[in-house]
């Protein structure tokens, strides 16, 4: 009987330990770090929050012209993009890139990147189309009204 | 002209015009046609877009040069715009026409763009609302709710407007385009929030042929306003009782 206590002592200790052990073996994601020391708002909220952010911020810009920088993915950018050996931008979401790591771990698809530009503008090599393969629509009727 | 814009009235209180002594003298000093577009108000980003502005443009169909494309090209590098090797049915806000008359023979060149309607057809045939206009004038496609049903593409009696078939990468920070929506000039809105001229503008200036004119059209005091008091210059399809925000001269 004497025993007891220190049976249920030292099982609790194993529990505890063996957590704390699990809790070490869980693989968590670590995105690279963004440039500066903190990001527009404290960590914890940005992991939570950045999505209300980005979509609040999104409509007021849309819509209202609001073009403040703090919520703004372009301004993401600026801080989160990693560039190569080259000088060259990676791709934000790009594998192991910032956005990626975490979106990759809770298998959540972000949308964002199918229109929004996935690094800061860089000069990008001759390929933009010229004039001459656009074309010009004459066949547009112009009306001239009296 | 004048007659239409019920909105058309001097604002003197919003321009404060003697607070900004310095920009107006900045103004005056540059000869007459060097700097056309009108000194903006500095407008802080956290201020959304004021009703009291109407954005414009005035084309000089005059000075706009046969086979010219300076402000295309502008507008391709603005919004990385590229071509998918299908020219009738490519990404295009800004366009380049040749007419002739075929009475007299006289050609002209002129853009055409989204010519920002006041009552613009895209915005009223919209079901979802994704088209529509800025209080300031600027008609816009809000992609994140534009469905791709083309509607406003049909409506439209300037074929401005674009649809995007392919999926896209390498997009520029500045102009989100995607797979499955429609898009058009925006005055370069981006730039115009920031107290900028669009890029067109800017590409036809520094070509030396100041063809493009932009700037409220709701200030008596801008380039814009006293050049289209001076020069007559006509609503294409003035018929349709739209109140472009675009101005032809010499068409």
């Amino acid at each position: 009987m004497r025993a007891a206590p220190a049976v249920l002592s030292w099982t609790l200790i194993c529990a505890t330990g063996w957590m704390a052990l699990a809790a070490a073996d869980t693989p968590m994601p670590t995105p690279p770090r963004g440039k500066g020391e903190q990001c527009v708002e404290a960590t914890d909220v940005m992991r939570r929050d950045h999505m209300r952010f980005l979509t609040h911020q999104r409509d007021e810009t849309m819509h209202r012209g609001i073009r403040t920088q703090k919520h703004s993915l372009v301004e993401c950018l600026e801080c989160h993009t990693r560039k190569d050996t080259q000088g060259q931008f990676l791709p934000v979401n790009a594998e192991g890139e910032f956005c990626d790591v975490c979106h990759d771990y809770s298998g959540v698809t972000m949308d964002c990147f199918e229109c929004h530009a996935t690094t800061p503008r860089q000069p990008k090599p001759a390929s933009a189309r010229s004039s001459a393969e656009l074309g010009s629509d004459i066949s547009f009727r112009l009306r001239i009204t009296p | 002209m004048q007659s239409t814009n019920a909105k058309s009235k001097m604002n003197c209180q919003r321009r404060k015009f003697i607070g900004r002594a310095g920009a107006a003298a900045a103004m005056l000093t540059l000869a007459p046609g060097v700097r056309l577009v009108d000194l903006a108000l500095a407008r802080p980003a956290d201020e959304p877009a004021s009703d009291k502005v109407r954005w414009g443009m005035l084309v000089d169909a005059t000075k706009c040069a046969q086979g010219c494309t300076e402000c295309v090209d502008a507008c391709n590098e603005e919004f990385g715009l590229e071509g998918m090797g299908r020219p009738k049915t490519d990404a295009q806000y800004i366009r380049k026409i040749d007419l002739k008359d075929k009475t007299t023979g006289k050609r002209y060149s002129l853009p055409m763009l989204c010519q920002h309607c006041e009552t613009a057809p895209c915005v009223d045939v919209c079901p979802t609302g994704a088209s529509f206009r800025r209080v300031d004038g600027i008609v816009l496609v809000d992609k994140h709710i534009c469905i791709g049903c083309r509607y406003c593409m049909m409506a439209c009696p300037f074929k401005a407007r674009s649809f995007i078939h392919e999926n896209l990468t390498n997009q520029v920070p500045e102009a989100p385009r995607g797979k499955g929506t429609v898009e058009s000039c925006t005055f370069c809105v981006h730039r115009v929030d920031r107290d900028r001229e669009p890029a067109c503008v800017e590409a036809c200036t520094r070509a030396g042929h100041e063809a493009l004119v932009f700037g409220d059209m709701n200030d008596p005091g801008s380039g814009l306003s006293q050049r289209l008091r001076e020069l007559p210059n006509r609503q294409i399809r003035a018929d349709l009782g739209l109140n472009s925000g675009v101005r032809y001269h010499g068409v």
